[in-house]
């Protein structure tokens, strides 16, 4: 024992106590270097402005109808024109940025959780309850994700919270799968076989010894999955089953706009390239956390 | 030995794996990794345990800290049938039996600093009050030979050698009375391994533990061990008193094994034994003595008599037929 004590009293002497470098710094630098997920980066948070400010900073209001401005092309005044009843669509969209970047997070949010407890349980315990819960979600797989959106929509009616939920419900499965199978793996290592025997329950095997470790898939998913959020909720909306009309959710101007097509191509053009926007940022900002979270592609 | 006190013992015991099912679930083929298997160990003993890759030495010691949960036969520990209980209790137990892993890469959680992973079983297990803790993993950090600043630092950051102490520490943090060192040091640089061995040992007088260690090389465990078992194909061939066995093998298994040892003793050169043949698949094992196929002193009845464990005298417990009377 005396020459181990002697070693930690000379490491003492040397070395202070030091802080580990921060997990979110080192991917901070790894992501820098990627300009698209930097671009898409920069997009998500013009948009989270947006969607705090956008009524502040929107020329018009974005409800009220005025007859006499009806139909408008793009000019100084109205930046991208107005629409049927008279609205400025610029300030539509800058004040409908709320509904769809809510809607998008929060369904993410919804279905992350649901799907990550049912992905956990699953790929933890396996055996029967591994089945029956993933059988459960391929028979949600099996129905296409926008049908059963309908459906969940045409069952709970209109309105903000029944979209969240509807297109929450819809992505659940595929939370559930990539939780489950990242769950598999990791709980093959032995520090999970160690916190078992040294007596740690269930759940906080699951939630402090595995779940940490595979967060990074995680993540990633869920900024794309946001992005698909961000599409089913406009295609929703352009079926006339989102967001109550008056409200300027991107999609429903989309469905508002669609029998002047070839009249008023501006009221389908602008509101389709802030849709096409958003969900590209999403999907470039993930692609590019994937990059900077995989050890492997960083060296 | 005889009149030593025994900490645990092990009548029986069997782990097979399904490792191929019917469509309704009828097991089609059956692996044995160990096979009616029973020892003793002592308190205060090192007993080794050593055999090739896939004997199922660590198949035990998997048993013995509830990771598997044995197909058949009996685990006692400081006279309870551990094997009797319901899990509930059964991990009442956990904590006085231990395991150090062979992989201090992998058994060491990534996202955690070494002093959470030494204080969480402390918390867990609701063995000391939350200011303490911080003392105690000090303490515990010490002990192994690492230095109290090191403690915010990730696993990462360590070598192997250092990350295998860190792992003893963690199983240190319960106060277990028996930890099954499974091939402790067999993933370390062979200059760590001494050092290793030598922190087991000072760590085994000063907290009174009882190892059972596991080790594919009979080298490794000479140094540790009091008493040494060998295994084959799910079965210890012969379990003696460290010198007697060293010096006196009399299962043949035993003599090939000592015998591929090398020595550097000029003038004292063993004969290498060569054994003949690949070892037969614990999916279906030979008939009669496990060994039956490879065996150079095998005779007429080998490989239909199956051999039993038995005390020749002296606590040297030897399975071949040659022993039997």
């Amino acid at each position: 024992m005396s020459n181990v004590k002697q070693v930690s009293v000379l490491a003492e002497e040397t070395v202070k106590i030091e802080k580990p470098e921060s997990q979110i710094k080192i991917m901070w630098d790894a992501l820098k270097k990627n300009k698209a997920a930097l671009f898409g980066l920069i997009v998500i948070l013009i948009l989270v402005f947006v969607a705090f400010f956008g009524d502040l900073i929107a020329p018009f209001s974005a409800t009220e109808t005025n007859m006499a401005d009806a139909k408008q092309g793009m000019s100084i005044e109205h930046w991208f024109g107005t629409d049927m009843q008279g609205r400025d669509i610029f300030s539509r969209i800058l004040s409908g940025t709320k509904y769809s970047l809510l809607i998008g997070i929060a369904a993410v949010a919804f279905s992350l959780v649901i799907g990550t407890v049912l992905g956990s349980v699953a790929g933890y315990f396996g055996g029967k309850i591994d089945a029956v819960i993933m059988r459960i979600m391929d028979i949600m797989l099996a129905i296409p994700s926008i049908l059963l959106a309908i459906t969940l929509m045409a069952a709970f009616g209109q309105g903000l919270d029944k979209a969240i939920v509807a297109i929450g419900v819809v992505s659940i499965p595929e939370f559930a799968r990539i939780v489950r199978s990242s769950i598999m793996s990791a709980k093959e290592n032995d520090y999970v076989a160690a916190a078992k025997v040294l007596g740690n329950s269930n759940a906080r095997i699951i939630f402090r010894h595995i779940l940490p470790n595979v967060v990074s898939s995680i993540v990633v998913r869920a900024t794309l999955g946001i992005s698909t959020a961000i599409l089913d909720i406009a295609a929703l909306g352009f079926l006339g089953l989102g967001v109550k009309p008056p409200t300027p959710e991107w999609g429903t101007m989309l469905g508002d706009a669609k029998s002047y097509i070839m009249s008023l191509p501006h009221m389908i053009i602008f509101p389709g390239i802030v849709i096409s926007l958003a969900v590209l940022a999403f999907n470039l900002f993930g692609d590019g956390l994937r990059d900077a979270l995989d050890p492997k592609s960083r060296s | 030995m005889a009149e030593k006190e025994v900490l645990l013992e092990v009548k029986n015991l069997t782990k097979h794996f399904v490792v191929e099912r019917s469509f309704f679930g009828k097991p089609l083929s059956v692996l044995k990794a160990v096979d009616n298997v029973s020892f003793k160990i002592y308190k205060g003993e090192a007993l080794g345990l050593v055999g090739e890759s896939g004997c199922g030495k660590s198949t035990i010691g998997k048993m013995l800290v509830n990771l598997y949960t044995p197909t058949d036969g009996k685990i006692i520990y400081e006279g309870v049938e551990l094997t009797a209980l319901k899990q509930r209790q059964r991990r009442e137990y956990c904590k006085d039996i231990q395991l150090i892993f062979q992989d201090p890469y992998s058994s060491l959680n990534p996202r955690m600093t070494i002093g959470d992973i030494i204080a969480e079983p402390i918390i867990v297990n609701k063995l000391l009050p939350r200011n303490e803790v911080e003392n105690r993993v000090n303490y515990l950090l010490n002990c192994v030979g690492l230095a109290n600043h090191q403690r915010n630092r990730y696993a990462h950051e360590f070598s192997g050698g250092q990350r295998q102490r860190v792992g003893i520490a963690r199983a240190l943090a319960v106060n277990p009375k028996l930890i099954v060192c499974d091939e402790p040091v067999s993933a370390l640089d062979v200059s760590i391994q001494a050092q290793v061995l030598n922190l087991l040992d000072d760590l085994k007088e000063e907290f009174g533990l009882t190892y059972l260690f596991i080790a594919h090389g009979l080298n490794v465990v000479k140094h540790i061990s009091d008493r040494v078992g060998v295994m084959y194909l799910g079965k210890i061939m012969e379990l003696a008193d460290k010198n007697e066995l060293y010096e006196n093998p009399l299962n043949p298994y035993t003599q090939a094994l000592l015998s591929a040892i090398p020595s550097v003793d000029v003038e004292n050169k063993t004969e290498r034994i060569i054994l003949e043949g690949d070892v037969p698949t614990p999916i279906d094992p030979p008939d009669g003595c496990r060994f039956c196929s490879r065996c150079f002193k095998r005779t007429e009845g080998c490989d239909k008599y199956e051999t039993v464990l038995k005390d020749i005298g002296g606590g040297h417990y030897v399975a071949c037929k040659l022993f039997e009377k």
